[in-house]
Parts: C-alpha cells; structure tokens; sequence
C-alpha cells in the first residue's frame, strides 16, 4: 500500500495528573493554586446538587428538558477555570452550567431559561458567553468567527468552545476547524467525549480511535486528557489558551469523560447503556477524586464537606426564589424581539393577538 | 383492524415496507439501539436487523447525501432528521441535489427515497424545535410533500411515499404521537395527492393539516352547537396538492378557512386561497380566512405556545365572526 498516513490503531492514553486515588502523578506541577482547586470543587459540587433539584423540578413540570452534567464537572469547570472571565469568552453547547456560571452568569438567570422566560435568555452585561445551543455543532464556527473579532480587535482575549463527541460528526465542526488553522483564531476547541450521543456510543460516531487526532489534519494540535481530572483539564487547557492568547492558533482537545446519566430529562439509558459500562466509570467520580486529593493533603475533610453542601443547596434555593420572583412570561414576550424594528404586517398581527394596537 | 397510537403506526407502515421490498431500508441518529428518540422505530432493528435498520453519526449532510446516492443504485432508503427544524442543516442536499437531479440529468436519475421527519409544536421544545416546514419543502420543484393526521394514514400514506419514485419529505406530527387510532389490517397503500373530506358540513370548508385537523374537527363540533355546519378538509399531502377536493367544497359552502400551525408568511394556506381566488372566485360568499401562527418564532413557555398556535377556540372565534353567527 502506497498510503502515507495511515491510522495506526491506536489512541494516546489520556494526559492525567490526578490518579483516581486522587494521587497526584509524580513529576508534575499542577496549573491550579490550592484556593484555585477548592472552588473548582466547589462548583463541581454546586452543579451536581443543581442537577439533582434541576430533574426534580423537570418532574414536577416546573423546568424545561434539560442536561445534567453528572459525571463531566471537572471536564467543564477544569477548561473554563483557565479562562480570563473578563477577556475570555465562552460558547456552549448545552451541558456546559459551571462554565457559564464561572463566567458570571447567575444560576437564577439560567433557571428562568429552563421555565421557558425569556427574562432567562438575556445575558447580563459583561458575562462574556454565547447562549445555549442545542442546534448541534451550529457555536462552533461562530466561536471562530468571535475569536477571529476578538483577535482583529487586538483585545487578548480568547474563545474556548464547547462540544461533544456527536457534535463533532457535523459538517460545522470540520469547517470551523479548518477556518480556525487558517486564521489561526484565537480558539480552543473542547471536545467533551462522553461517550455517548443520545444512544449512540462513541464508535458509532466515527472510526477514528482518537477525535483530537484530526487536529493536525487542520493544521494546528491536538491532545487527549483524562477529562474527570480536574488538574489535568487544567493544566492541558491553559496551555491551550495560552498558544491562543500568543497568536499561535487553535488547539483541539478531546476531554475522554463519561455521561453518567440520562441524555436529558426525556432519555431513558437504560435501554441502551450497558450498566457493567456505567459501573466501571463510577470509581472514577471526578468530584470524589478532587476530595481525595485534597483530604490526603488535609486540605479537605467530611465536615468541610457538610459545610459547603449546604451552603450550596442554600445558594440553589436562593436563586430559584429569585426566579420565580421574576414577572411571568407575557404574551407582548412573543413579539418583542423577531425584529428590530416590526414590519407593519406583523404589528398588526401582534395587535389583533394581544387586544392592543401596536 | 387493530388500534395504534400514530407513533405505533410508524414503526408499523415502515415495516410493512422492509418486509415487502428488500430493496428498503432505514437509517438516522437514534433510530435502531434506541427505536427512535421519539419510540416512532421502535422493534424495527430487532425484526430486520443492522443491515438495513442503521444509526448513523450526527451528520445530516452525509445522511441525506447518502440516501441520495444510495438511491442513484435502485434501493430505496428512508432516511431520518429527527427534528424537522434540522433540515435546514442538510438543506443544500434537499433543495440543491435530491429534488433537482431528475431534472438535471434529463431524466436519467431518479432518486426514491423519503425524508422522515418529527415536525411541529405543542411540545414546549422551543424556537428551534418546534416549527411546522412543510411549506419550506412545499416550495421546492421535485419535492413531493407529505404530512399525515391519523394512524392509518401514516401506514397508508408512507407506503405510498416509499413506492413513490419521488423524493418524498414525510412530516410526522410530534403532538400527535400519543394519539391513537383503527389501522386496517392487510397491505394499506394509500394514495399520495388525495385530500380527505374529514367532516360535511355545507356552511364553510375548513382546511388544516397535521395537528390542526383533530383541533378543525374538534372546532366544528362547537361549531355545529352554534348552527353552523363545517366541512373540514384533512390536506394529508401539500405535493401533490388536491385542489379538486378544495374547490368542490367551496363551491358547495362559499366560505374557506385555512388553519395553519406554520407562521403566517408564504404559509401553504396562501396557496390554497389563492387557487380559490383564482379558480371559484365566483363560488365565494365571504373574503377566505387563514387561521395561523403569527410571524413569530415559537416560544417555549407553555401559556405563551398554547397562545400562538391555532387552537380550537380561535378557530370557532374566527370562523363564527366572519359567518356573523
Ligand atoms: C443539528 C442537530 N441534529 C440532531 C440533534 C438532536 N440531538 C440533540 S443532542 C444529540 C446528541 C449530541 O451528542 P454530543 O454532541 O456527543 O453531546 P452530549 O449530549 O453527549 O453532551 C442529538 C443527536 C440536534 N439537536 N441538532
């Protein structure tokens, strides 16, 4: 065979500096100061108890379908913590919560988007995120096209975004990267392999063994970490950024971690996912590892840990008084903003439905 | 005679498909481990097995790309977008390729297949999963367009599709999935192109489609306790389009409404009035209504979608004022 490239079969294993132990692997300085670490525990832990009150309210019929992100915190919060929440941006898919909160979105102002206002689809002034998006793999060339703005402003900031493994089976991504390693943008690309889309698992998705190997066919790098490993996301991540911020381009990281529950509220897995997979992932528990880590440096202990949950689950309650504090949806909300400025056919529309003239 | 709920009735038309023709088979995201992200392909990967019930990556280009090039070989593929609202990522292979290769090639290539796709509102999934496109499709030469209201139409009107030597856009009404209904059994083969007279009433010809025929008949049942007595129109198939059905009612009624769940603009209604004014102008009693969503994205908040779409009360409303009953 006269091919030059040839797949080889085999994946790199996944840059780790924690062991499941919560070990830290020897040799290795990790990015993260010690104050850095516990509040990346703390919102690790923030949003696992979110998910939790998020899938009872979806029960009771008082939020909208929604994403957990059980079992991929330190992916999400290890990656968005090496950001400059004033300079960076960040653009999700839709299961990226600590992300958005560390960039200073208010949990409030996310729940009143899952209660269907739009009070909740407005982003506060100076909380540098794009919105949700759940057309898939749609953010990733307007990530480019905002990193490319940033860059041509001269403003030193960089954009990280969010996808997964499904996701990067659309044409969207191939051609966001390939823009990406041209403009050399100033871009991270973060790929959450769950191992699953929907109920499609990740071999389905594409035959390569490793998704951060197409980097180099883009003309910029690639790198696999361990994506429950909240050192090792961090430190892989703000290398990353750091070749952005220093205007040498994009780079893809492909995030190996695992959805340890539904696909969203309306998903039933146990129809598809094998529960022997599921179980083996569990020991691997990235907010038990971080606790691990930190305990075994007696930086951490049970009653530490009772401590900051309830003041977690007080936080969760306080921003859901705030939401439903905020005036429900009202029906001029589905005219207000279609347009700029309403064309006259649709003024009188919204008047024949809301009673009023326009 | 069995009943099946019209989700049942996909699973169930699409195998009455692949057992009669192996020339059949069906591919998308979810469809075959799954049975569909909305149960509507549920059995089929077990009856027919993974040659020919396929999950595909999440790649809609490559999807309907791959369907047509399947089909230039003689097979016959059904392929799946999950929302209909995702067409619009694959909508170069609709539009561009799909329906113009027949015409391109002079009629060398054909290409028989169908799009199946979840379409419409009701389910509070938002702006970018809800909206009702069959006149997205409707609007494209070489598309035939198709979009059922009960179980045994969904059985008969699929099998039409797949034996259809058109590309076929399937829209399956995600708000009627739960709804149940008699499926006839034997072969059920229905006819693309034929509108059904879902009610008879001689005071005015209401026409809907999809979701919006339960809530026309539903509202000419209230209707009918106000002294006026609707024929309602089930559409079934934009392309083709009955226009004999419509134009014989309206002559018999002098008055038509249209109820669309699309938003108002370039809505199919807006085809139907104007061959109405064009064909029986001189039948017409009235100025032709179409009851629609307005020209607005679909909200996710339920008051505030329930407010939007047409439901029963709005059509007994409009329907009743402009008869001045
Ligand atoms: C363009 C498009 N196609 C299909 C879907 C339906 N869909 C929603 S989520 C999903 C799976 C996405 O998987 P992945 O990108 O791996 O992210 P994960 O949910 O695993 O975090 C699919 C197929 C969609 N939302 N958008």
């Amino acid at each position: 065979m006269l091919a030059q490239f040839v797949p080889d079969g085999t994946a790199p294993s996944p840059i780790q500096y924690l062991a499941a132990d919560g070990a830290l692997a020897e040799g290795v300085t990790p990015s993260m100061s010690d104050d850095e670490v516990r509040a990346g525990l703390r919102l690790m832990m923030l949003t696992r108890a979110f998910d939790t009150k998020a899938m009872s309210l979806q029960r009771q019929g008082r939020f909208g379908t929604f994403s957990q992100v059980t079992g991929q915190e330190a992916s999400i919060v290890g990656s968005a913590s090496a950001l400059d929440p004033r300079i960076d941006w960040v653009v999700p898919q839709y299961r990226e919560l600590p992300a958005l909160l560390r960039q200073g979105l208010p949990l409030s102002s996310f729940m009143l988007y899952f209660m269907g206002n739009l009070a909740g689809s407005r982003i506060p002034d100076n909380v540098n995120i794009l919105p949700i998006q759940i057309s898939l793999a749609a953010q990733i060339p307007q990530a480019v096209g905002l990193a490319w703005g940033l860059q041509l402003q001269q403003t030193g900031g960089v954009v990280i975004v969010y996808f997964g493994d499904g996701a990067s089976s659309e044409g969207d991504f191939h051609e966001a990267c390939n823009l990406a390693g041209v403009l050399k943008a100033p871009v991270v690309f973060m790929l959450s392999n769950n191992g699953w889309a929907i109920s499609t698992p990740r071999h389905k998705q594409s035959a390569a063994t490793s998704l951060a190997a197409r980097a180099p066919g883009y003309g910029f790098p690639g790198v696999v970490v361990d994506g429950n490993d909240l050192l090792a996301v961090h430190a892989v991540t703000s290398e990353a950024v750091a070749r952005a911020r220093a205007g040498e381009g994009p780079t893809l990281i492909e995030s190996v971690t695992y959805r340890m529950g539904p696909h969203n509220t309306a998903d039933d897995p146990t129809r598809y996912v094998v529960a022997s997979e599921l179980d083996a992932w569990k020991p691997l528990d990235p907010i038990a590892r971080v606790q691990r880590h930190l305990t075994a440096r007696g930086l951490w202990s049970d009653d530490q840990c009772q401590v900051v949950e309830a003041e977690l689950s007080a936080e969760i309650e306080e921003a859901l008084v705030v939401a439903r504090a905020a005036p429900p949806p009202s029906a001029s909300q589905l005219f207000d903003h279609v347009y700029a400025d309403a064309p006259a056919t649709m003024l009188r529309q919204r008047a024949a439905r809301l009673g009023v003239t326009a | 005679m069995a009943e099946l709920t019209y989700r049942e009735a996909i699973a169930y038309g699409i195998a009455q498909e692949l057992r009669r023709d192996p020339t059949v088979f069906i591919f998308g995201e979810d469809i075959a481990g799954a049975g569909g992200v909305f149960k509507s392909t549920v059995g089929l990967l077990e009856e027919f097995g993974p040659k020919r019930v396929i999950d595909t990556p999440i790649s809609e280009q490559a999807i309907l790309g791959a369907a047509m090039g399947a089909a230039m070989t003689g097979l016959r593929p059904i392929a799946e977008i999950m929302f209909s609202d995702f067409l619009a990522v694959c909508w170069d292979m609709v539009v561009n390729e799909i329906a113009k290769i027949r015409y391109m090639t002079n009629g060398q290539v054909s290409v028989p297949l169908v799009i199946r796709t979840g379409n419409g509102g009701g389910s509070r999934f938002g702006a970018q999963h809800s909206q009702s496109v069959e006149n997205w499709a409707m609007a494209v030469p070489g598309l035939k367009v198709v979009a059922p209201s009960t179980p045994a139409d969904v059985v008969g009107l699929l099998a039409a599709s797949v034996r259809d030597d058109n590309p076929v856009l399937f829209f399956e009404h995600k708000s009627l999935f739960a709804t149940k209904g008699e499926v006839p059994s034997g072969e059920l083969v229905d006819t693309l192109g034929t509108a059904k007279v879902v009610r008879h009433g001689k005071d005015c010809t209401i026409v809907a489609l999809a979701l919006m025929v339960p809530r026309a008949i539903a509202a000419a049942e209230v209707l009918a306790g106000r002294g006026i007595e609707a024929t309602v129109i089930d559409l079934r198939c934009l392309v083709p389009l009955d226009t004999q059905t419509i134009l014989s009612s309206v002559s018999e009624t002098g008055h038509l409404f249209t109820v669309e769940e699309n938003p108002r603009l370039c809505g199919w209604g807006a085809e139907v009035v104007s061959i109405v004014a064009e064909e029986c102008f001189w039948a017409l009693d009235g100025p032709s209504i179409r009851i629609t969503t307005p020209h607005v994205p679909l909200p996710s908040a339920d008051v505030l979608e329930d407010a939007v779409i047409p439901s029963v009360e709005r059509i007994v409303n409009v329907v009743a004022k402009s008869l001045d009953a």
